[in-house]
């Protein structure tokens, strides 16, 4: 699905720019395009200009410059209430003055279709998301989670093409979020809708979409799915959003074979792939690497790359994996993340190491 | 169920508590006793008035007890013993100069008792109830009008301690001997008075609702500094005088005023037939209009503050067009800011006096002006406190109507 060239495009942004104030600009030169029936997250810190992008594309924001088109067609001049596109809102947004029922009608009810019809579909909506027996009740009655599943079953009752959600899931608990987002992806996918979901959780967007943008200032600073996302990140900003991430700084010396010989700060050498454009010879660079694949045991090293000395400076133990902190080239915050296994050592705080990786896992990126 | 020590929970709660629930009396104390000396028992004593009768009975103690064996309907002037308790009464009231108050109090009732007990007890002072019987042919030689039955009816008619003399009064009815009747065609003022009070009223918080909403929607609705400065306009009339306002209204609204000459000036209207907007109804409903939009305004904004604006753009969303949205999910959201607007508006109007009295002429005052009018210049207190006490009872029902239709837990006033 990643590959969406023109032809097939369903919703597309095409240079749009939005202002508030004609001085500064939210969003700047966006560029992106989904098939049909793509799960395409907007992620990141807020500011960054997502909701803005989803507001335009509901058609409550007009675009400052650009075109939005949805199925071939611009609706920059569409009013948001001819678009159909369905919406779940952060805090649901279910009309307190209706019971369930009437709330999953409304959309029916404006679009002027029979009673019979309607009853049919409403009850179709609510067994879709299980919560069949609650039509009669309001939503203050309901729990968070299930206010949730009526906003979904509102958004979706009148099959609509394209969904929007806008941070559907930031009130529920830890638990219900993560059954929730297994139902809402399972949902869209089984009834082939095109899904827009904003979040500034990178877990749930890793977990949920087919390809996530990331976000900051205002343009899109990554376009791909979740793996590629997490252990290609293009640029230190991607690195850092999404997952943890360690940072070394320093000097490119030289390129070789692909391969970035690195100088960090306080003289030792890395290897590294070099991945951002302004790793050259001479140029300042911020190496990337993840705390999982870093390697401390000897024998598990490659021979001939190299390694750095660290100091332990702090043990965690968090069940299914050790966390430890080190200090590596002047950096204290340096992590590694080890499974729990019989075979792994735990470290000790003061204790000595000295700590490597694959060229490969150690990414080059912009200082 | 018991505490630790073994002393009942709810004794061991209590006492838990007390100190916590004396804090908060103390606190309250002050105003407590304030409301409760200078408001809650002057009202009492004043909505008493409204049955309280015992002037006749007491100034005429023996003529009420032996007017008890005369029939007022037999068409026959009482006998001896009638005018010999009457004498005796009388001697005492003059000494303690009671009668003229004695005939004040009739007067209320007919026409005339007022003089006819100031100038005979001058006369009747003369007489020694000792010496002096027969007295019947004397009192009526002082004044003939105490030959004369209906006299001694209206006497009899409002002896008793606790009437209903005054509430029959303010529904345009009165007290006879043959029971309650209505008066006669050209007293019947109240009612409608009452009415008119009533149908003001409601087109007074009528057109609150309709100028206050589309401002307290701009209110809640822009941002927070331009709002802000909304709010102030909003206010600017609670920080002039309620007196000031008025007249002003009366410099804008009268018949050489500022609309009337502009009119004028741009033709709409000839010079010699300038329009009538004061000292009748339009000129109170204007004026009281203005005076109470703010409390429209006010519990309808605070209300519209709490309407999430993401329901609107979610009927948006779902294909409802900008009025279906207004009208299916944001005007049912605000009702219960308009209930609570309407029902300050309707209070407050129903028993408004300054702003009628001032702009109102004969034909724009409430019943308020007649209250006030029965308490400072006719002094018949009994009928003010009577029609204050319907007054009262009207508020009551009617919000206790709204409670059964609307309900008042929809009332919401922030």
């Amino acid at each position: 699905m990643a590959d969406a060239t023109a032809s097939d495009a369903f919703v597309e942004f095409e240079r749009v720019q939005k202002s508030y104030d004609g001085e500064t600009l939210v969003v700047k030169d966006l560029n992106l395009t989904m098939p049909r029936g793509e799960f395409l997250t907007m992620l990141g810190p807020s500011g960054s200009g997502k909701t803005t992008c989803l507001m335009m594309l509901a058609g409550f924001e007009t675009a400052t410059h650009g075109d939005i088109r949805l199925g071939g067609t611009s609706i920059n001049n569409i009013p948001p209430h001819k678009r159909g596109i369905g919406m779940v809102f952060q805090n649901y947004a279910l009309f307190p003055h209706m019971t369930i029922a009437e709330n999953l009608s409304f959309p029916l009810e404006v679009r002027r279709i029979g009673r019979s019809d309607r009853e049919a579909k409403v009850k179709r909506a609510l067994d879709m998301v299980e919560m069949g027996a609650f039509g009669g009740r309001r939503p203050a009655q309901l729990s968070g989670g299930q206010q949730q599943r009526i906003a979904l079953a509102r958004a979706l009752v009148f099959e609509p093409e394209l969904v929007l959600m806008d941070e559907p899931l930031g009130a529920l608990d830890k638990q219900l979020r993560e059954k929730m987002q297994f139902e809402i992806t399972n949902l869209a996918h089984e009834l082939g809708i095109t899904t827009v979901y904003v979040t500034h959780d990178q877990t749930e967007a890793l977990t949920m979409s087919d390809r996530v943008a990331v976000f900051d200032d205002g343009r899109i600073q990554q376009l791909d799915p979740p793996d590629t996302l997490y252990e290609e990140p293009k640029n230190s900003f991607v690195a850092q959003f999404i997952g943890e991430n360690n940072t070394l700084e320093g000097m490119v010396k030289e390129i070789n074979n692909g391969l970035a010989l690195v100088q960090l700060d306080d003289g030792e050498l890395i290897d590294c792939q070099p991945v951002h454009e302004s790793v050259k010879p001479g140029a300042r660079t911020r190496v990337s690497i993840r705390p999982e694949r870093v390697e401390y045991n000897k024998d598990r090293l490659k021979e001939g790359v190299h390694t750095l000395k660290a100091e332990v400076k702090e043990f965690i133990y968090m069940g299914d994996i050790f966390r430890t902190r080190l200090s590596v080239a002047g950096n204290d915050e340096f992590i590694i993340k080890t499974r729990n296994a019989p075979d792994v050592d735990r470290l000790k705080p003061g204790q000595q190491i000295e700590i490597g990786w694959l060229p490969e896992d150690c990414r080059a990126l912009d200082a | 169920m018991l505490a630790a020590d073994g002393t009942p929970l709810k004794k061991s709660l209590a006492r838990a508590l007390r100190l916590q629930k004396m804090r908060a009396l103390a606190l309250i104390a002050p105003l407590l006793i304030f409301v409760l000396v200078s408001f809650i028992i002057p009202i009492g004593s004043m909505l008493f008035r409204s049955v309280e009768n015992g002037m006749v009975a007491e100034t005429l103690p023996l003529t009420v007890a032996e007017l008890k064996n005369w029939d007022a309907e037999s068409n026959e002037l009482p006998d001896e013993a009638v005018y010999a308790a009457f004498v005796a009464d009388m001697v005492v009231a003059i000494a303690n100069k009671e009668h003229t108050r004695l005939g004040t109090r009739l007067n209320y009732e007919k026409t005339g008792m007022s003089s006819l007990f100031r100038k005979s007890g001058r006369k009747i002072k003369n007489l020694d109830p000792a010496t002096d019987a027969p007295f019947k042919d004397k009192v009526i030689d002082i004044d003939k009008k105490f030959g004369d039955v209906e006299t001694w009816a209206v006497i009899k008619t409002h002896s008793v301690k606790i009437t209903n003399g005054y509430f029959l009064n303010a529904v345009d009815m009165q007290r006879t001997p043959e029971g309650a009747l209505a008066q006669p065609e050209d007293k019947r003022i109240l009612i409608r008075l009452f009415q008119r009070t009533l149908i003001m009223s409601l087109i007074i918080t009528g057109s609150c609702i309709l100028l206050g909403y589309p401002v307290a929607w701009l209110l809640a609705n822009l941002q927070a500094r331009t709002a802000n400065i909304l709010m102030i306009l909003v206010l600017l009339p609670f920080w002039t005088s309620l007196l000031v306002r008025t007249s002003a209204w009366k410099v804008m609204l009268q018949q050489q005023g500022v609309i009337n000459d502009v009119l004028v000036w741009i033709g709409l209207v000839a010079d010699d037939a300038r329009l009538v907007m004061i000292n009748n109804q339009f000129g109170t409903i204007v004026a009281m209009t203005h005076i109470l939009l703010p409390f429209m305004i006010l519990p309808m904004y605070s209300v519209m503050q709490t309407i999430n604006p993401s329901y609107l753009r979610a009927a948006k969303s779902m294909g409802a067009t900008n009025w279906t949205a207004f009208w299916r999910v944001y005007f049912p959201l605000s009702v219960p800011g308009i209930g609570a607007g309407s029902i300050l508006v309707f209070i407050l109007s129903i028993g408004y006096y300054i702003t009628p009295e001032i702009v109102g002429g004969t034909k724009g005052v409430f019943i308020s002006n007649r209250i006030a009018y029965h308490i400072s210049s006719s002094l018949n207190w009994g009928l003010a406190a009577a029609l204050g006490s319907i007054l009262l009872a009207v508020v009551l029902i009617l919000y206790w109507a709204y409670d059964k239709i609307v309900g008042i837990d929809n009332v919401k006033l922030g």
